[in-house]
C-alpha cells in the first residue's frame, strides 16, 4: 500500500502522508486563507480540533467541511474561499 | 437518512486518556462498552496520532491494553442531542446514530482558551495545541519560524514537539510571572515523575528563550501573519514569524454535561468521590472536571469506569492516587492564572466573536452575554460560543446561562430524526 495520498487544493496537486488532515494539505499548498468571514476577512485554522469552525472548506463540492477533522483521500477536490 | 442503533451497558463520550481508561475498566469488568468520539481516531488531544504511531511509553501501554479489551469504538460522531435519559443522538458525515445505555461516562476533555488581541484573527495565528494538532495531521513545519505565546505547560510541550520536527521556534512568551512559576516548581518537589518530565523538557528546549511575564499585544500582517509584537515590562518589540501558536491555558468542554443538566462548580463539572455527577448514572472524568493533566485524567477515568461497573471498592483503592494528582492540579491552575493586564489587550475594533465578526466596542454596552447575543449575535455562529465564551467570561465576567440542543451545528435531517 502506498504511504502517501494526493489531493487537489484549488486545482493544484498536493501529496501528503496517509492519514493527514485536509487542513494540513491546504497549508502545505501555500494557502493560508481557508474562508472569508461574514465581514469578508480572510481566516484560517485556529483550534485544530474541530471546535472553532474557522477551517471550513469545500470538499468534493460539499461546502462547510471542517478541514481539521477530515482525513485526506486520494483525488479529493478541496476548495478554499467559497 | 439511515439511523444506526448502538446499545451498550456503558457509553463513554471521548476517546482521550480519561475516556480510554474508563472504557478499559468497564470492559475488564465484563460490561459492554462503546466509546464515541468526534475525531477520526482515538487519543484525544494529548495522544493525538499515537494510536497508530506511539511515541510515549505510557500511551503505548494504554493502547496495548485497549487493543486487548472488548471495546467498541464509534469515531467521527458528533453528539448533539439527548432524546431521553439513557438515549443520545449523534450524527456522522453519512448517518445518524442513536445510543442507548444504562450509564454514561463523559470525558469530553478541554480546549484552549483564546484571548482577543489586535490581529488574532489573521490566518496563521493559531492555538498552541492547534498548531501541534495540524503538524500531527501532516503539516510540514521544518524551517518555519514559530513564536509560541500564552500560558500553561502546554506551551512547553508544543515547543518541544515543534522543535523536534524541525521548526525554528524563536521564543516562548509565558504571561505568568517568574515568582508564581517558581512557587509552582517548588510544589512539584516530591513528585518525581513530574520533576523528571520538567527537567527533560528543559534540556530539550535549551536554546529557546522562555520569557515569563511576556505576552503578545498584536499580530501583524495584511492577509496573513507577518510578525508578532510582544511586551515584557516596559519593553515592546516585534518578531517576524510564519506562525504564532497562542493559547492561554485550557478550559473544559462543558456543552454536553450542561445539556444533560450536570451541576457545575467553578467552571468545571461537579462530581462526587466516585466521579458521579449531580445526574444519576452520569459520570464525568478528565479535564471536563477541571484542568489537571494526563495523570489525573487517567486515574479519574479508571475510577469512573470502575464505579460505572459497580466496583466501588476497587474504585476507592484509587482515591489516594487521584488526591495526590489533584494537589498538583490546584498548584498548576493557580500558577497559570491569567493576569488582569491581559484584559486590556483588546482594542475597540478587535473582533471578539470570530463567527459573527462582533467587535469589542459593540459588546461594551451589554450587561450580560444574553443581552450581547440579542444585540450583536455574539456567540451565536457555528461554534456556538465555544471560542468567544471563555474570552467574554475573562473580559466581562459573563457566563453561558443555558445550553440548548443541538449542542453542535447539525444537519436538519439529523435533527428531524430526534
Amino acid at each position: 500500500m502506498p504511504d502517501t495520498v494526493t489531493v487537489v487544493v484549488n486545482g493544484e496537486l498536493v501529496t501528503m502522508p496517509v492519514g493527514s488532515m485536509v487542513a494540513a494539505a491546504v497549508l502545505k499548498a501555500g494557502v493560508s486563507a481557508f474562508r472569508k468571514s461574514v465581514s469578508g476577512q480572510p481566516r484560517g485554522p485556529l483550534c485544530g480540533m474541530g471546535i472553532c469552525f474557522e477551517c471550513r472548506v469545500t470538499i468534493d463540492f460539499e461546502p462547510h467541511c471542517k478541514s481539521c477533522q477530515t482525513i485526506c483521500q486520494n483525488g479529493m477536490d478541496i476548495r478554499t474561499d467559497e | 437518512m439511515s439511523r444506526r442503533q448502538l446499545i451498550c451497558d456503558v457509553l463513554v463520550i471521548g476517546a482521550g486518556p480519561a475516556g480510554l481508561a474508563a472504557a478499559y475498566r468497564v470492559a475488564e469488568n465484563g460490561r459492554s462498552v462503546v466509546v464515541a468520539d468526534d475525531n477520526p481516531d482515538a487519543g484525544g488531544q494529548i495522544w493525538r496520532g499515537e494510536a497508530r504511531n506511539t511515541k510515549s511509553n505510557e500511551a503505548a501501554a494504554w493502547f496495548e491494553k485497549i487493543r486487548n479489551s472488548e471495546i467498541e469504538f464509534a469515531y467521527g460522531i458528533r453528539i448533539f442531542q439527548q432524546l431521553s435519559p439513557g438515549k443520545l443522538l449523534g450524527e456522522t458525515d453519512n448517518d445518524v446514530c442513536e445510543f442507548s445505555y444504562q450509564k454514561l461516562v463523559i470525558a469530553t476533555g478541554a480546549r484552549e482558551r483564546f484571548l482577543p488581541f489586535p490581529g488574532w484573527t489573521l490566518p496563521n495565528v493559531m492555538g498552541a495545541g492547534g498548531l501541534q494538532a495540524l503538524v500531527k495531521g501532516g503539516l510540514p513545519i521544518a524551517g518555519k519560524r514559530v513564536v509560541i505565546a500564552g500560558s500553561g505547560p502546554l506551551l512547553l510541550a508544543v515547543a518541544d514537539y515543534l522543535k523536534r520536527h524541525g521548526a525554528d521556534v524563536s521564543l516562548i512568551a509565558e504571561q505568568t510571572s517568574r515568582p508564581k512559576l517558581a512557587r509552582f516548581s517548588f510544589s512539584l518537589l516530591g513528585q518525581t515523575q513530574k520533576v523528571s518530565q520538567a527537567l527533560r523538557l528543559r534540556s530539550q528546549l535549551s536554546g529557546i528563550g522562555y520569557l515569563t511575564g511576556c505576552w503578545p499585544v498584536a499580530a501583524n500582517g495584511f492577509d496573513k501573519l507577518h510578525s508578532v509584537t510582544l511586551r515584557r515590562g516596559s519593553r515592546t518589540w516585534e518578531v517576524e514569524c510564519d506562525y504564532l501558536a497562542c493559547g492561554f491555558h485550557l478550559v473544559p468542554n462543558l456543552e454536553l454535561p450542561q445539556l444533560l443538566g450536570c451541576r457545575l462548580d467553578k467552571d468545571a463539572v461537579a462530581v462526587d468521590d466516585f466521579q458521579e455527577t449531580s445526574v444519576a448514572d452520569v459520570y464525568c472524568c478528565g479535564e471536563t472536571t477541571g484542568i489537571g493533566g494526563l495523570e489525573l485524567s487517567l486515574v479519574e477515568g479508571e475510577i469512573a469506569g470502575l464505579a460505572a461497573s459497580d466496583k466501588k471498592e476497587l474504585a476507592r483503592s484509587l482515591f489516594s492516587v487521584r488526591n495526590k494528582q489533584q494537589k498538583f492540579a490546584t498548584a498548576l491552575n493557580s500558577a497559570f492564572e491569567l493576569r488582569s493586564e491581559l484584559k486590556s489587550l483588546v482594542a475597540p475594533d478587535t473582533i471578539v466573536c470570530r463567527c459573527e465578526d462582533v467587535q469589542f466596542s459593540q459588546l461594551q454596552s451589554s450587561d450580560s452575554w444574553r443581552a450581547a447575543k440579542l444585540h450583536t449575535r455574539c456567540g451565536m455562529g457555528p461554534c456556538q460560543g465555544r471560542i468567544c465564551g471563555a474570552a467574554v467570561e475573562f473580559l466581562f465576567g459573563w457566563q453561558a446561562e443555558s445550553v440548548r440542543p443541538p449542542v453542535l451545528a447539525a444537519r436538519v435531517g439529523s435533527i428531524r430524526e430526534g
